[in-house]
């Protein structure tokens, strides 16, 4: 076994690949992830701050901004990809990320539509005799 | 078509005699491949976790009853010094995790530190917000916003708090064990926790606070 202890197959998550050099990997990868993830950062602030955007899409863009920097740490800081040494982890994270959704997507639809249908609270104190 | 072609494994592996390990005959995964396996589910497992918290706090995000609103509450500046803080220290622990790939021990322990540091401005940062806040009556149970509020921040700032120990008895580790394979192996697994918990702080900045102070 080499010093360090590698897979021909496998790869760890948050490590390199087994087999090579691999996409964004040292620390060139970090530099470069760190580089993506402040302009996405700067951009969710920006967002806010200035007129750029439509006022009732900031959410929306927001959403679509955290999840782009979310794929970058994802890919540059926890070396998860889609070589075939990473096939594990990366069933694995679709599996929480499909627990992820459901729990808050499915939390604030029901929710949402429970909010919508109650009575709202004055016509519940003077409504009835 | 044999059943080793059709086995999705090989594809881009030029197939050839079944060396793999963890599979067919190159014997079982090495430690490093489980270990960081298990951390991983671990880690996905803690993720679903926080996904409780962010759902409690989208769906009672506008419960202020009467009390102070995310617009009064939530300043930016405060919040990008604590992004910037963890972002870099999310850079500072790759960097240490590179140094100790390299079997280098001093680069290893002086990003290790760095981490630490901007791990522990993060944190003050955090906790002066909070005293802030009660101090100003909008404490955890002035509404069913701040509950969820403090749930779910709280429950991150507690992930850093303890990755800092964590972090702490790492440096210690490495320092009078030196880079054998489980202290390499716990590096490696600290590297990614340290690294989620900036995954979740970037939920938790773009749906707390700027969706909070969005026009």
């Amino acid at each position: 076994m080499s010093e360090r202890e590698t897979d021909s197959g496998d790869t760890a998550p948050g490590d390199e690949a087994a087999e090579g050099e691999e996409f964004a990997g040292g620390t060139s990868g970090y530099v470069v992830g760190l580089g993506l993830a402040a302009l996405l950062t700067a951009a969710a602030f920006a967002m806010v701050n200035l007129p750029l955007v439509w006022r009732p899409a900031i959410p929306m863009a927001l959403v679509v901004l955290a999840i782009a920097q979310m794929g970058i740490h994802l890919v540059f800081f926890l070396h998860v990809n889609t070589g075939p040494d990473n096939t594990n982890n990366v069933l694995a994270l679709a599996f929480g990320t499909l627990v992820v959704l459901l729990l808050i997507g499915g939390s604030v639809w029901t929710l949402g539509h429970l909010d919508h249908n109650m009575m709202p609270m004055g016509r519940q104190m003077h409504g009835f005799p | 078509m044999t059943v080793q072609a059709q086995d999705p494994y090989r594809i881009g592996r030029g197939g050839g005699g079944d060396s793999n390990t963890g599979r067919g005959e190159g014997g079982p995964a090495s430690k490093r491949t489980t270990v960081g396996y298990g951390f991983w589910i671990y880690l996905l497992s803690d993720i679903i976790l926080f996904s409780g918290f962010f759902a409690a706090y989208a769906v009672l995000a506008k419960q202020t009853a009467g009390g102070p609103t995310p617009h009064e509450l939530f300043g930016q500046g405060r919040v990008a010094m604590e992004t910037a803080a963890l972002l870099l220290s999310s850079f500072t622990c790759g960097l240490a995790g590179v140094a100790a790939e390299k079997r280098k021990l001093i680069p290893a322990q002086v990003w290790l530190l760095a981490t630490g540091l901007l791990g522990a401005v993060f944190l003050g940062l955090e906790l002066s917000e909070f005293a802030e806040m009660i101090g100003k009556g909008a404490g955890p149970q002035r509404s069913a916003f701040l509950s969820a509020f403090y749930g779910l921040v709280g429950l991150h700032g507690l992930h850093i708090a303890v990755g800092l120990l964590w972090l702490g008895t790492m440096m210690a580790q490495l320092w009078v064990k030196g880079f054998r394979p489980q202290i390499q192996r716990r590096l490696m697994c600290f590297n990614l926790f340290w690294h989620a918990l900036d995954i979740v702080w970037v939920g938790i900045f773009t749906m707390v606070y700027l969706m909070g102070v969005a026009p």
